[in-house]
C-alpha cells in the first residue's frame, strides 16, 4: 500500500504542524517531507515560520498540532536530547559546546564515539584541536566545525544544519559543503538551512518553501530554480504604489551631490557578522536597510548607537570622524536609536512623561530639580505630534505595543531629531500605528532629519524610504532607489542573487566548483562554469 | 581528496601539554595549598607550641564548614546558590541528636543512614521547587532556610545533649601519626567516595555543563531540570554530613543554624569556584576553609581583637574577587 511505500521512502515526515504564540500564528499546518539520502533545503523569508519549524523538529519547542515521523516512527520530542534519541540531531549557528568543559568531556556529555568524531574532524579539515582543550579556548569557527563533526559522529537519521555556514571562513565552508554533499545518496538525510542561495544550489536536492507559516511548495533544486524559490517565498504581491516617484528620487540624488552627508560610514566592521559596510546618509532622507537575519545589521546599529565598539572602519558625522564609547556619545552627536524590542528602550514600570524625558534628564547637567513646567510642555507636544493614546500612561507596560513604540520615538522627537536609527520599529505593531509611524518618519525627513531604517518587512522600503541598501554577509551588496526596490528585487538582492550573473560571490563560486567537480553530476559542473 | 587531508585533529593530548593544562587550571588550588602551608609555618613561628594538637583542633574546627562548603560548591557549579545550607545542617543535626538520644550504637548507625537520606530528600525538595516554580534559586533557598530552621526548632527549642562515643570517636583524635587527625581522614573519605565518582560520572559532567551554559547543555541533550534537582540533592547530602559532624564534635543537637551559609559562599569564592557556575572543584573550597580558620587562629595568637579577623576575611574575599575578575578580563582580551 502507498502508506508503506512512502514510509520506507521518507526518512522524515512532518505533517499538519501548527504553532501559535498567543494570537500570533507562526505555523499553519506546515509540512516537510525528507527522502532517504537527500539534502533538503528549508527556505522562507523572515517570519515565514522557518525557525519555529526548526525548533519543533529539534525538540526545543512543542507543536500545538501535527505529527512528526522519523523512519515511520512517531517523534514528539520535548527536548533536544529526546529528538536525538529519535534520530534527529541539530547543529546550530551558535555552537552548543560547553565552554567550561574540555573537548573530551564535551564528547562524553553527548556520548559521542571518539574515533568517529576524529574521522569526521579530519574529513572537515578541522584545525588542530586537542581533547584537553577547553571549549572556550577553541576559536569560534572551529567550534562550529567541532559541533558538526560531533553531530556526524552520532550518525543521526536526520542531520539538521541551521545556518552552519553563516559565520564560517571560506575554506571551512568549502569543506563543510563538500562533506554534506557526500552524504547524498546514503542512508541518512540532511535538512539544510542557509541564506546563501548558492549553497542551496550546490548541495541540495530539493527545497521546501514556507511562507506565512504554510508550506507553499517543494521544488527540485536544478539550475535556475532559485527564481522559482524566490517567487514562492514572495507569493503574490499586492501591487502597491510606491510612495516616492522616480522624479522625486532623482531630485534627491542631485541634492546629495552638493552636500556633506549627515552620516558617512566607511568600512565598518564589528563582531563576526559585520565586515565592511559603507554608506552615506543625507539630511532629509529615509535610507532603508534590508538584510536577511544575521547579516550584520544588528552589529551595524549597535555600533552606530554607541552600545558596541567597532573593530574597524570610520564613522563621520557632518564630515568629521567620531568614535563612540557610550550611547551618550552617540546621542550627543545626534544619533538616536529606536529598537525593535520596546523592552530594550522603555522603563516599563514608569509613566509616559518619565519615559519621554529620560534622555534629557539622564544628562548629568540636568541632574538637579526637574523643571516641570518646561518638561510638561515638551512632553505634551510630543504626545500630540505622535498621537499617543496615553490613557493608560501611568505605567508604560500597560500601553499597546504600538503606543509603546510611539513613546520611544517621542522621546527623541521631544529633544529634536538630527539622525534617527530605527531598527525594525514596526515589528509586532498593528497596521494603523504602522501607518502613523511611516508618516512620522516621512515628516521627520521633510523637517530635515536623516533616518536610517532597517526593516524586515520589504514592502516598507517603497512606502517610507528614498533609497535602500542591501547587506549580505556583513557587506553592502546593492543600493536601489525606492522606485526599483520592489519586494522581488529586494529579496533577490538580499539573497545576493543578481539577474545577469548566476554566481554572485567569488568564495561561494569556489565552493560550488569544489563540490561539483567532486561529487555532483554534469549539470552542476556546468553551472559552476557559467 | 579525503586521503590528502592531513590528520590534524587529535583528541589524545601529549603528556607535557596535559600537565601544563592541568597546572594552569589548578594553579589557584595549588596556590591555596601553598598558602595553607605558609600559614601553618607562620602560626608555628608566632606560637612555638603550635603542633600536633593545633592541627588536631584545626581539623575538628573546619570539619562542619568544610562540608557546608562542599554542599555550596556542588550547587554553585551547577549555576545556583543555596542559602538554606546552615538550616539543613541544623535540621539534620537536631534529628540525629533526638533520634539517637539514649539509644544503642546499632540504632545510632541506622539513624546516621536515615539522616543522610533525609539530607538528600530536603536538598531535592529545594531543587524541585526551583525547577518547578522557575523562581530564582536565591529566593527559593532563602525561603526554605526558614522552613528547615523552623522544623529544627519545632523538634526542640533548646540544644539537646546526646553524646555518642562512637560518633565523636570518628572525628576526634589522630590516626597512625599524631599529625594526621581523623577529621581530615573523614573529609578525604567523603571526597573520595562522593566527589571523585561524581566528577567521573555523566551526572558530574552535566552539573558542570548546566552551570556553564544551560542552553548549550540543553541542546547537548542534558536534562537541565533533573540535573539541577540532583545537584541540590547532593548539596543536601553534604549538608547532612555537616550536620552529623556537628553532632559528633559537640555531642549535641542545636536547633539554631550557625553562620555556615554565608561562610560557605565565602569559602566557595576563595576556593576558586566561579559564582557564575561551571568552574571549580571540591579541593579549593576545602583549602579555603582552612585558610579562613588559620587566619582567625593567628589573629588570636597575635592578641588582636577577634573582630579584626572578620574584617580581614572580608578584605581577603574582596581581593580574591577583584583578582578573579581581573584575570578573567585579561583572558578575554588576550
Amino acid at each position: 500500500m502507498t502508506a508503506i511505500a512512502t514510509a520506507s521512502d521518507l526518512l522524515l515526515e512532518a505533517t499538519d504542524v501548527s504553532k501559535a504564540y498567543g494570537a500570533v500564528v507562526a505555523l499553519k499546518r506546515a509540512s516537510l517531507a525528507v527522502r532517504r539520502g537527500e539534502v533538503h533545503a528549508l527556505m522562507g523569508a523572515n517570519g515565514a515560520g522557518k525557525s519555529t519549524l526548526v525548533k519543533i523538529l529539534s525538540g526545543g519547542l512543542r507543536a500545538d498540532t501535527g505529527r512528526i515521523l522519523v523512519r515511520g516512527r512517531e517523534s514528539a520530542a520535548r527536548s533536544p536530547g529526546e529528538a536525538r534519541r529519535n534520530g534527529i540531531v541539530s547543529v546550530y549557528q551558535e555552537p552548543s559546546l560547553i565552554p567550561d568543559l574540555d573537548l573530551r568531556s564535551n564528547l562524553r556529555l553527548t556520548r559521542t564515539p571518539v574515533d568517529a568524531f576524529r574521522h569526521w574532524a579530519n574529513e572537515l579539515g578541522l584545525p588542530d584541536v586537542k581533547g584537553s582543550d577547553l571549549a572556550s579556548t577553541i576559536p569560534l569557527a572551529a567550534q562550529r566545525v567541532v559541533d558538526l563533526a560531533r553531530a556526524l559522529a552520532l550518525e543521526p537519521d536526520v542531520l539538521m544544519l541551521d545556518e552552519i555556514t553563516a559565520a564560517l571562513p571560506a575554506n571551512l565552508t568549502e569543506r563543510v559543503l563538500e562533506v554534506v554533499g557526500r552524504l547524498r545518496g546514503g542512508d541518512r538525510s540532511v535538512i539544510f538551512i542557509s541564506h546563501r542561495m548558492i549553497e542551496i544550489g550546490a548541495v541540495c536536492d530539493r527545497a521546501t518553501v514556507l511562507r506565512e507559516g504554510e508550506t507553499v511548495g517543494v521544488v527540485d533544486v536544478t539550475p535556475g530554480s532559485e527564481e522559482r524559490i524566490v517567487q514562492l517565498m514572495l507569493g503574490e504581491i499586492a501591487g502597491q504604489a510606491p510612495a516616492i516617484t522616480q522624479a522625486e528620487a532623482h531630485a534627491a540624488s542631485e541634492r546629495h551631490e552638493k552636500t556633506t552627508p549627515r552620516l558617512h560610514v566607511k568600512g565598518l566592521a564589528a563582531g563576526t557578522h559585520l565586515h565592511d559596510v559603507a554608506f552615506e546618509l543625507f539630511a532629509g532622507e529615509v535610507l532603508g536597510v534590508v538584510a536577511l537575519e544575521g547579516q550584520g545589521q544588528d552589529e551595524l546599529f549597535d555600533v552606530l548607537a554607541g552600545s558596541r565598539r567597532s573593530s574597524a572602519g570610520e564613522i563621520l558625522v557632518e564630515g568629521s570622524p567620531i568614535t563612540f564609547h557610550h550611547p551618550a556619545d552617540a546621542i550627543r552627536a545626534g544619533l538616536v536609536y529606536v529598537a525593535a524590542d520596546r523592552a530594550e528602550a522603555l522603563l516599563m514600570q514608569r509613566n509616559v512623561r518619565e519615559n519621554i524625558t529620560l534622555p534629557t534628564s539622564a544628562q548629568p547637567r540636568h541632574w538637579g530639580l526637574i523643571n516641570s513646567r518646561n518638561e510638561r510642555k515638551r512632553v505634551y507636544d510630543a504626545v500630540e505630534t505622535l498621537q499617543i493614546d496615553a490613557r493608560a500612561g501611568a505605567e508604560v507596560r500597560r500601553l499597546s505595543g504600538g503606543n509603546q513604540q510611539k513613546v520611544t520615538i517621542a522621546r527623541w522627537v521631544a529633544g529634536g531629531v538630527k539622525t534617527m536609527l530605527c531598527f525594525d520599529p514596526t515589528r509586532g505593531i498593528d497596521i494603523r500605528t504602522k501607518n502613523q509611524i511611516y508618516g512620522l518618519l516621512r515628516d521627520l525627513a521633510a523637517a530635515g532629519a536623516a533616518v536610517l531604517l532597517y526593516t524586515s518587512e520589504l514592502k516598507e522600503i517603497q512606502l517610507v524610504c528614498d533609497r535602500a541598501i542591501v547587506i549580505f554577509g556583513g557587506r553592502v551588496v546593492a543600493e536601489l532607489p525606492a522606485a526599483q526596490a520592489d519586494e522581488a528585487a529586494l529579496l533577490r538582492a538580499a539573497y545576493n542573487l543578481k539577474k545577469e550573473e548566476a554566481l554572485p560571490e567569488a568564495t561561494a563560486a569556489e565552493a560550488v566548483a569544489a563540490v561539483s567537480t567532486d561529487s555532483a553530476g554534469p549539470a552542476r559542473a556546468e553551472r559552476g562554469k557559467s | 581528496m579525503t586521503a590528502a587531508s592531513p590528520p590534524t585533529a587529535t583528541v589524545r593530548p601529549g603528556p607535557i601539554s596535559s600537565i601544563r593544562a592541568a597546572l594552569g587550571r589548578d594553579a589557584w588550588v595549588a596556590g591555596l595549598a601553598v598558602l595553607v602551608v605558609l600559614l601553618l609555618v607562620f602560626t608555628r613561628s608566632i606560637n612555638p607550641n603550635y603542633g600536633a594538637s593545633g592541627i588536631q583542633s584545626l581539623a575538628v574546627n573546619v570539619l562542619p564548614l568544610a562540608f557546608a562548603a562542599l554542599a555550596q560548591t556542588t550547587v554553585v557549579i551547577a549555576g545556583g546558590i543555596d542559602l538554606s545550607i546552615a538550616s539543613m545542617m541544623a535540621l539534620t543535626n537536631m534529628v540525629a541528636a533526638t533520634l539517637m538520644l539514649g539509644r544503642t550504637d546499632d540504632i545510632g548507625v541506622a539513624v546516621v543512614v536515615g539522616v543522610l537520606v533525609l539530607g538528600v530528600v530536603i536538598g531535592a525538595v529545594n531543587g524541585f521547587l526551583i525547577v518547578w516554580t522557575r523562581v530564582a534559586d536565591i529566593i527559593v533557598t532563602l525561603a526554605m532556610s526558614f522552613v528547615w530552621a523552623g522544623f529544627a526548632l519545632w523538634i526542640a527549642q533548646a540544644p539537646v545533649r546526646s553524646p555518642h562515643e562512637w560518633l565523636s570517636g570518628l572525628v576526634n583524635g589522630p590516626v597512625l601519626t599524631e599529625f594526621l587527625p581523623k577529621a581530615f581522614v573523614v573529609l578525604a573519605v567523603a571526597v573520595t567516595v562522593i566527589w571523585i565518582p561524581l566528577r567521573l560520572s555523566r551526572l558530574g559532567l552535566a552539573i558542570y555543563a548546566v552551570g556553564s551554559n544551560p542552553l548549550a547543555a540543553f541542546r547537548s541533550g542534558v536534562s537541565v531540570g533533573r540535573t539541577k534537582v540532583l545537584a541540590y540533592a547532593l548539596a543536601g547530602l553534604f549538608a547532612a554530613i555537616g550536620g552529623l559532624a556537628l553532632s559528633a564534635i559537640t555531642g549535641q543537637g542545636n536547633p539554631l543554624p550557625g553562620g555556615f551559609t554565608l561562610a560557605s559562599v565565602a569559602a566557595v569564592v576563595l576556593g576558586g569556584v566561579s559564582l557564575a557556575g561551571g568552574r571549580g572543584g571540591a579541593v579549593g573550597p576545602i583549602l579555603a576553609v582552612m585558610v579562613l580558620s588559620l587566619i582567625q587562629t593567628d589573629m588570636t595568637f597575635l592578641g588582636l581583637n577577634s573582630n579584626l579577623a572578620t574584617v580581614t576575611q572580608g578584605v581577603i574575599l574582596i581581593a580574591v574577587v577583584v583578582l578573579g575578575s581581573l584575570t578573567q578580563r585579561r583572558r578575554a582580551s588576550a
